[in-house]
């Protein structure tokens, strides 16, 4: 039986896969995709680090930036490590061969790191690869863990984890290629499957396949799931595509601009105020551009030249000469699977989480821009080192096959179903509800009617179904269970969403408009005592 | 308008109708299996050419589906030289072994003085998505399936330029054999590569980088010592 067995191959998983490999563990990566596919490679602007090789800076400033945007609702310890990780979270990036861009300077090492300033920072803390960070960094990893020999197992789709009296016993998935229900079974687990932005379909910068499917499997399996009801709407997404244009185009200077070409926000606050001013513009009636003409052709091509070829493609923008028409929509989301101090999973012991599908309660309601990647490097290292130390001291018997057989009658009756309701459509309309109900402003009247409609749409699942009935490589099939999970999730979003009777970081609320610590400076958290008994 | 799609059920591609407005191929993809055809296969990603996920050819050339705009009449196929799992989803695991076969990461970290300059050296190389693209241009597949391909390349390249890297004869080593001097140098890959990269010159980089550890080229040692050829066989009908 393998040691530790990590579901998600991006940032979070191919740390922790190293991580767990250098202190002597067995380790296998499976994920729904390849590796170099995941949405890390979507992390533009950078990762912070106060290295002050800028200008002056502190940790505790970085400290203080973090715990100031939270608003209340991290976990100040938490914070603490993450932020004095950091420096040499880089270093060890660095060491593996990170392309990251330089200064003009004679030092060596990570010294020799550029850093740029992203909102909400009191300096410029962010170290960057031009705006690829998320990308380099990725590829940086895998180029490693093939050095280090790590096992991958690719286009396995998550379906249960296998627990037993809340001990973790494995995984089952299914064989995409194959089609396939199978148990991979695992003296400990960590899940690194994202998280589940992507149910504003249509509204949202995350890639397709962002379905929190890691989320929803620990909910299932009784674990616990808290804050879901924050969610990052990021300021600069393109108009018309929901591209992502990063932050680093505001923090190298880029202004935001209404109809009339007035500024009317400091560009560089945190995300949710600046996705609030923007909201607000638009209630006015006004557009809202992003203005970088000023930088110059020159500049914008050394540091953005990704967000100016995403502007001419995307929305026939060239953005040395125009203005670009942009919208808030969702990116991050700083809910997520329940952890302790050591990235376990509440409720499953052996079973740990890390990256965005975990709530390790660093970003609390609002995550500051750069300090994600931050997370997957330092967490991720954690994570591994931990889920060894678990599947070393721990005899772990393996589990009988309950779940698997479970899962595959699941399965079975999926290409049995006949839907009348085409599920796609429904992914859409639930994007739509959540962006226009769920989004940066709410109010209980249409959380309410969101929570109606969710159930409804619950309900209705059995009227869905699969039209492709292909047993090889069916992503019809995929796409459905994604759907299923996102369903599930989203409950539990507008439900947190509607208990929490106050505005806080990026959960803001019409009627309610300021924070209320005596009732709610607490993370609302999700478990089922007895685990549901189906696959979804 | 219509465009085409080589499905793996026919050899005959089908043909699906849509809408006259400007989109990407990938929003037409989505279009056709969430309405029209739930069993067209393909995989996609981030919409923003940087996950690798998506690239097929239309018309005979390698496009990210995300990046490219459909135009009436397109022929869309799956990627070549890879086995196709179906419709336009195909097996990347073989291209991928090449990157394990050409040992293309940092090998013996040193700390080392870097400046923007050293950042340019592999700069673009380093925006390598791993899309997959070069490796269906290249026709050195065609006749040689073991060939390392101009992405492990390209990367190899990347880490042997890296000032870090203090044994880059570790990376020059494993890629002689079905690898740099394999290369035709017909440029296919630096005109599929939707991120600009060069690989033709990557390789012809470390061509360079191997003469200088010793190596050089077997296709000269084969003229210089091989026999002479006057173009035609004194053997033939013997």
């Amino acid at each position: 039986m393998i040691d530790v067995l990590i579901i998600g191959a991006g940032g979070a998983g191919l740390t922790a896969a190293l991580s767990a490999k250098d202190v002597g563990a067995s380790v296998l990566v499976v994920g729904k995709a390849y590796p170099t596919n995941a949405q890390t490679s979507m992390a533009q602007g950078g990762m912070n680090a106060a290295l002050g090789n800028v200008e002056k800076d502190s940790i505790d400033a970085h400290i203080a930036d973090t715990i100031k945007s939270a608003n209340g609702l991290c976990d100040e310890e938490r914070v603490k490590q993450m932020c004095h990780a950091a420096p040499d979270a880089i270093a060890w990036l660095d060491s593996i061969g990170v392309p990251f861009s330089r200064i003009e300077t004679d030092k060596i090492g990570s010294d020799t790191i550029a850093q740029r300033k992203m909102g909400g920072a009191s300096s410029k803390r962010a170290c960057y690869a031009q705006d690829y960070t998320g990308l380099k960094i990725l590829h940086t990893l895998y180029d490693t863990c093939l050095k280090h020999d790590i096992d991958f197992l690719e286009e396995q789709y998550l379906l249960s984890l296998v627990v037993e009296d809340k001990i973790i016993k494995g995984a089952t998935f299914l064989d995409i290629r194959s089609g396939e229900v199978k148990q991979i079974d695992a003296k400990s687990v960590i899940v690194a499957t994202g998280g589940y932005s992507g149910l504003y379909h249509g509204y949202t910068t995350n890639m397709y396949g962002v379905s929190g499917d890691g989320i929803a499997a620990v909910l299932r399996a009784g674990g616990a799931v808290s804050d879901m009801e924050f969610v990052q709407f990021h300021p600069t997404a393109l108009k018309n595509s929901s591209i992502l244009i990063s932050e680093s185009a505001r923090g190298e200077g880029g202004y935001l601009v209404n109809t009339k070409g007035e500024r009317f926000i400091d560009e560089l606050k945190p995300r949710d105020i600046v996705a609030r001013a923007i909201y607000e513009q638009f209630s006015q009636g006004e557009n809202v551009f992003l203005d970088v003409r000023h930088l110059g052709v020159e500049k914008l091509m050394e540091l953005l030249p990704q967000e100016v070829a995403l502007c001419k493609l995307h929305e026939n923008v060239d953005p040395s000469k125009e203005l670009i028409p942009i919208k808030p929509v969702a990116h991050y989301s700083m809910g997520g699977i329940d952890v302790n101090a050591i990235m376990q999973v509440e409720g499953i012991e052996g079973c740990f989480a890390v990256g965005e599908c975990s709530n390790a309660k660093v970003h609390g309601a609002n995550r500051l821009g750069g300090n994600s990647l931050l997370e997957i490097t330092t967490f991720g290292k954690i994570a591994g080192q931990q889920a060894h130390a678990y599947a070393s001291i721990n005899t772990i018997s393996k589990s009988n096959d309950t779940q698997l057989l479970q899962d595959q009658a699941y399965i079975q009756n999926l290409y049995a179903q006949t839907g009348s309701l085409n599920f796609y459509g429904q992914r859409d309309k639930l994007g739509k509800l959540f962006y226009e109900k769920v989004g940066i402003v709410r109010d209980n009247d249409s959380l309410n009617y969101a929570i109606d409609e969710v159930i409804a749409m619950q309900e209705n699942l059995v009227r869905m179904g699969i039209e492709d009935k292909s047993l090889t490589n069916n992503t019809n099939l995929t796409d459905f269970l994604e759907f299923s999970n996102v369903l599930l999730l989203s409950s539990t979003i507008v439900s947190a969403a509607i208990a929490r009777d106050e505005s806080r970081g990026a959960h803001y609320k019409t009627g309610f408009e300021s924070i209320d610590d005596t009732k709610f400076k607490n993370h609302i958290v999700f478990q089922w005592e007895q685990p549901q008994g189906e696959t979804a | 308008m219509t465009i085409s799609i080589l499905k793996s059920d026919s050899t005959t591609p089908k043909t699906y109708t849509l809408e006259n407005k400007e989109t990407t191929l990938l929003h037409a993809l989505t279009h056709i299996k969430s309405t029209l055809d739930a069993t067209l296969t393909f995989t996609a990603g981030c919409r923003a050419s940087v996950c690798g996920t998506c690239a097929v050819r239309v018309n005979g050339k390698e496009e990210l589906s995300c990046a490219y705009k459909v135009q009436d009449g397109d022929l869309i196929e799956p990627l070549a030289y890879h086995p196709v799992l179906r419709d336009l989803k195909v097996d990347k695991h073989k291209a991928k072994e090449t990157l394990i076969k050409s040992v293309s990461w940092l090998h013996t970290f040193k700390e080392a003085p870097l400046t923007p300059k050293d950042e340019k050296f592999s700069e673009r190389q380093t925006d390598c998505i791993l899309c997959d693209s070069c490796y269906s241009a290249c026709p050195v597949y065609a006749v040689n399936p073991e060939f390392l391909g101009p992405f492990a390349l390209t990367r190899a390249y990347r880490y042997t330029t890296d000032k870090r890297e203090s044994t880059p004869k570790d990376i020059i080593d494993n890629i002689q054999s079905n690898g740099i001097w394999d290369c035709t140098l017909c440029g296919e890959c630096t005109l599929a590569c939707p991120k600009g990269i060069d690989p033709k010159m990557d390789i012809m980089m470390l061509r360079g980088k191997s003469v200088q550890h010793g190596y050089s080229d077997p296709t000269l040692l084969q003229q210089s010592f091989g026999e002479p050829n006057f173009g035609f066989d004194p053997n033939a009908g013997f």
